[in-house]
C-alpha cells in the first residue's frame, strides 16, 4: 500500500505544481524579480502548503506510527553549519539562473522539453557527484 | 517594483495541493517530502529505491492527468541556453544535496515543522535566487 501512496502523493504534488503555475519557470523567475516586475505567486503557493501542512504534522507526529510503515523516519538534523549556507547559496544561484528547482524539473519532463530535460540530467549529475565525494570522505 | 502577472488564487489553490501530498505522504509512509533527496536517493540508495522512484512517476504523471481532464494545454518558457542549462543544473543538484534540501524539502516540509535550518535555508536560497535575478537583469 505504501507504493500506492507513493505515486498518488507524487501526483497529487505533480498537479499542484500545474494548478499553480510553479511548473512554468517563467513563474518561477517572475517571484524572484523582486526589484523588477514582481510576481508575488509563488509565495502564495508556499503560504497556501503551509497552511494545510504544518498544523497536521504536528497532530500526525503525535501518531506511535504511520498508517502503512513501522515508523517515522525523517532527518532531525538541527545543524546550521557552513554546509548548510554554502549549498543554499549554490541552489539559490542555479534557481535563479533559469527558475527550475527539482520539482518542477521533474515534472516538466511529462512536457518533453528539451531544455529542462538538459537541466535534469546536468541536476542527477550532481547529486551523482555529491554522492561521490561524501564516500570518499566515509572512507578516507 | 511593480506587481505583474500575480495569481494568488490559483497559487494558493496549488499549494493547497503540494501541501497535501506532504502530508498523505507523512501520514501513510511516516517520510517527509523532499524532491531533491527523493531523486537524488532514488539515483544512489538502494533503501525506499522504488518508492522514491513511484514518487517521481507521479510527478510526471500528474500534469499529464491534469492536461487529460481539463483538456488545458500545459505551457513551460525556458529561454537559456544548454550551456547556462547545465551550469543551473549543476549547481541545483549539488547545491540541494549539500544543504539537505530545495523549495520542497527546506521550504516546505522543513518550515511547517518549524525548523530553524530549515527556515535559514530557505532565507538563504531565495536571497541568492533574487540577487541571481538582478545580477542576470544588469547583464
Amino acid at each position: 500500500m505504501n507504493k500506492l501512496v507513493s505515486l498518488v502523493a507524487g501526483i497529487i504534488f505533480g498537479i499542484g505544481l500545474v494548478i499553480s503555475e510553479m511548473i512554468n519557470p517563467e513563474k518561477v523567475l517572475g517571484f524572484l524579480n523582486l526589484f523588477g516586475n514582481w510576481d508575488p505567486s509563488l509565495a502564495f503557493v508556499m503560504i497556501g502548503a503551509l497552511v494545510v501542512s504544518s498544523p497536521l504534522f504536528h497532530l500526525i507526529k503525535k501518531k506511535e506510527k504511520p498508517i502503512f510503515a513501522e515508523n517515522f523516519n525523517y532527518s532531525n538534523n538541527k545543524n546550521i553549519n557552513n554546509r548548510l549556507i554554502i549549498g543554499s547559496v549554490l541552489f539559490g544561484a542555479g534557481w535563479g539562473l533559469v527558475g527550475l528547482c527539482p520539482g518542477p524539473a521533474i515534472s516538466s519532463i511529462a512536457l518533453l522539453n528539451i531544455h529542462s530535460i538538459i537541466f535534469i540530467v546536468a541536476m542527477f549529475f550532481g547529486f551523482y557527484l555529491v554522492k561521490l565525494i561524501n564516500f570518499d570522505n566515509k572512507n578516507a | 517594483m511593480n506587481i505583474v502577472n500575480f495569481t494568488p488564487v490559483t497559487a494558493t489553490l496549488g499549494g493547497i495541493l503540494i501541501g497535501l501530498a506532504v502530508v498523505v505522504f507523512f501520514l501513510f509512509n511516516g517520510r517527509l517530502v523532499g524532491i531533491s533527496g527523493i531523486a537524488a536517493n532514488a539515483l544512489t540508495e538502494k533503501n525506499n529505491r522504488f518508492d522514491n522512484i513511484l514518487f517521481l512517476l507521479g510527478l510526471v504523471i500528474g500534469p499529464i492527468l491534469y492536461s487529460l481532464f481539463t483538456k488545458n494545454e500545459i505551457n513551460i518558457t525556458i529561454s537559456n541556453s544548454f550551456i547556462l542549462l547545465i551550469i543551473a543544473g549543476l549547481l541545483v543538484g549539488i547545491g540541494t544535496r549539500i544543504s539537505g534540501g530545495c523549495t520542497s524539502g527546506h521550504g516546505i516540509s522543513g518550515i511547517g515543522r518549524f525548523s530553524l535550518r530549515s527556515i535559514v535555508a530557505t532565507i538563504t536560497f531565495m536571497i541568492v535566487g533574487i540577487l541571481t535575478v538582478l545580477i542576470k537583469n544588469f547583464i
